[in-house]
């Protein structure tokens, strides 16, 4: 009897998981620009709707030049989109640097320490840890609401599964995944007395950077600085600040009554309304932003939300000079 | 009731009290209610519970009760579920997301919390997911439990096989928390009644292997050893 030899599966572009430098949690290129002391940027990439692989290296195009790490969202706003599985697998085989976002709203427990095990085995090497916007607010709003974890429990339940190498239920992982743990904070929204206090919790539970969502209030979000810094905050975790072109009055009107967790003032909102080019102020005011962040003390980089508006990322970046320190 | 749980916010103070002298009372009790036999006073206690809970707080029965830690706003109020809030949509003037009618539960507890002699300290801990199993339960009669196994250590009662190793990593995880309210990540023996009955039957079908493997392999410290089920124990 002749026996056949079953091949030994191979894939030639199988992630090897990368062994971190020494003084780093994980292999990923963000950790390692953060850590090296430069001004990180990341940049959200606008999620298509479509099957087709080449979609998403599409949409990563304008992203990849300047970003250190590129933000694969977890259906944000609700709204169903290819998942952040799929982008992160995609753009980590092309050799790119991913931040993989994990929302509570859609997998229990289950399904998160499990999916972030795949991911590591894909190559992703930074997660960001999410509570997730109401499904009210999506495109399917009779969807069931999971919200097993939230972002702080999430974060504790990945580093107890990196540092202790198990799942939350005590059984043993064979390979930890070795990950740079982010999270987000909302420093312009109530209860703006307490946000400092609510990121010295993320840091407890595990964060080792903070992505915030959008900044326009550079008052408020100086306030909150003030506040991270006299609790010592700033040296135990990155924080990049979140920042992103409007498109013109309207949109910010928009944005700022639909879309959860956006606070854009009213000087904003006019100087949009009394720009001759609405489009080229908010990119204007982007690159102000960009740059006042850059002077704050404790801002280790930022974090550019361009939606729709991907095609200005690489030109807010080099026109605010951010990177000029990099060879 | 909304207008009552908001009164309880604002006098967060007197709640705190009143709570700490009550867990004396009930731990004070622990052989009495031992000899009772917790799974005969569970229904009648968490029916009181249920009672008076839900008309000062809107109380959910998530059975892991935590508001000395939150203010005295009921977590299971949001509409997240959130434990360590609050999430980051607030609305202006400190409205939820999701109900822009009802004050963020987030927003009442930090308030509460200022308002307590050890509020803010505790809302500082980071809080483990909730145990769903544990639903309807009683809160109280599981902290009188926990707080009166608390004298044997984890280490022992691991050694004796008590517990499973999901509740000890869970233990292990989130150990601030369980220190302030051991019901977050409670080790002790739950009665029958005290388990969703659903929960009752995956209980004994799932965790049978868990405690056999730990049984085989009880041995030292807890974080560096949890065993491993990887031979035998998860087929
Ligand atoms: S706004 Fe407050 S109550 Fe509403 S979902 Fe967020 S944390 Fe929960």
């Amino acid at each position: 009897m002749i026996k056949v030899q079953t091949p030994e599966p191979f894939d030639p572009l199988l992630q090897v998981p990368l062994v971190p430098p020494s003084g780093h949690y994980s292999a990923s290129k963000l950790e390692r620009v953060l850590r090296a002391g430069y001004f990180a940027v990341t940049a959200e990439l606008n999620p298509p709707d479509s099957s087709d692989p080449r979609d998403v290296l599409k949409a990563a195009k304008p992203l990849i030049e300047v970003a250190d790490g590129i933000n694969a969202t977890d259906a944000s706003g609700a709204n169903c989109h290819i998942s952040s599985m799929g982008i992160c697998s995609l753009l980590s085989r092309a050799g790119q640097g991913v931040v993989f976002q994990i929302s509570c709203r859609d997998r229990n427990r289950i399904a998160i320490q499990g999916d972030v095990l795949g991911a590591a085995a894909m190559g992703v090497s930074a997660v960001l840890c999410l509570t997730g916007d109401g499904v009210g607010v999506g495109d399917q709003p009779g969807a069931k609401a999971v919200f097993d974890f939230d972002s702080i429990s999430l974060l504790r339940a990945l580093k107890t599964m990196r540092d202790d190498g198990v799942f939350l239920s005590g059984r043993k992982l064979s390979t930890p995944p070795n990950l740079f743990l982010g999270a987000a904070e909302n420093p312009c929204v109530e209860p703006l007395e307490w946000r400092a206090d609510r990121l010295a919790k993320k840091v407890e539970a595990g964060a080792d950077f903070i992505q915030t969502n959008y900044i326009f209030d550079v008052k408020r979000f100086e306030r909150f600085m003030d506040k991270v810094r006299a609790k010592g905050l700033h040296k135990k975790v990155f924080i990049l600040a979140g920042v992103g072109p409007l498109a013109s009055a309207k949109a910010a009107r928009w944005m700022r009554t639909n879309v959860p967790g956006v606070h854009i003032p009213d000087s904003v909102v006019e100087r949009m309304e009394n720009a001759e080019n609405p489009s080229k102020e908010g990119k204007e005011i982007c690159i102000e932003l960009v740059k006042k962040m850059r002077q704050i003390e404790g801002v280790a980089g930022v974090h550019i939300m361009a939606y729709r508006r991907e095609h200005m990322v690489n030109e807010i970046i080099e026109e605010s000079g951010v990177l000029a320190d990099r060879v | 009731m909304y207008s009552v749980r908001l009164f309880c916010t604002r006098n967060a103070a007197l709640f705190e009290k009143t709570y700490n002298v009550l867990e004396n009372v009930f731990i004070a009790l622990h052989p009495l209610l031992n000899k009772l036999g917790y799974n005969r006073l569970e229904k009648p206690v968490a029916t009181i519970e249920a009672l008076s809970k839900s008309f000062l707080f809107d109380c959910k029965m998530c059975g892991q009760c935590v508001l000395s830690s939150t203010g005295m706003s009921c977590p299971m109020n949001c509409p997240k579920n959130v434990r360590n809030g609050p999430c980051g949509g607030v609305r202006d003037g400190g409205f939820c997301e999701v109900n822009s009618q009802m004050r963020c539960v987030w927003v009442e507890a930090w308030n509460g919390a200022s308002k307590m002699k050890s509020g803010l300290e505790r809302i500082s801990v980071v809080q483990p997911p909730v145990n769903r199993e544990l639903a309807g339960s009683s809160s109280w009669l599981r902290v009188v439990r926990e707080k009166a196994e608390l004298k044997l250590s984890l280490k022992q009662q691991v050694a004796q096989g008590d517990v499973d190793l999901a509740k000890t990593e869970m233990a292990n995880a989130f150990p601030d928390a369980r220190k302030n309210h051991p019901s977050v990540a409670p080790l002790a023996n739950e009665p029958q009644a005290a388990l969703a009955e659903q929960a009752v039957v995956e209980q004994t079908s799932v965790h049978t292997s868990v405690d056999r493997s730990l049984d085989a392999s009880v041995n030292t410290t807890l974080h560096t050893s949890a065993p491993s089920l990887q031979k035998g124990g998860s087929k």
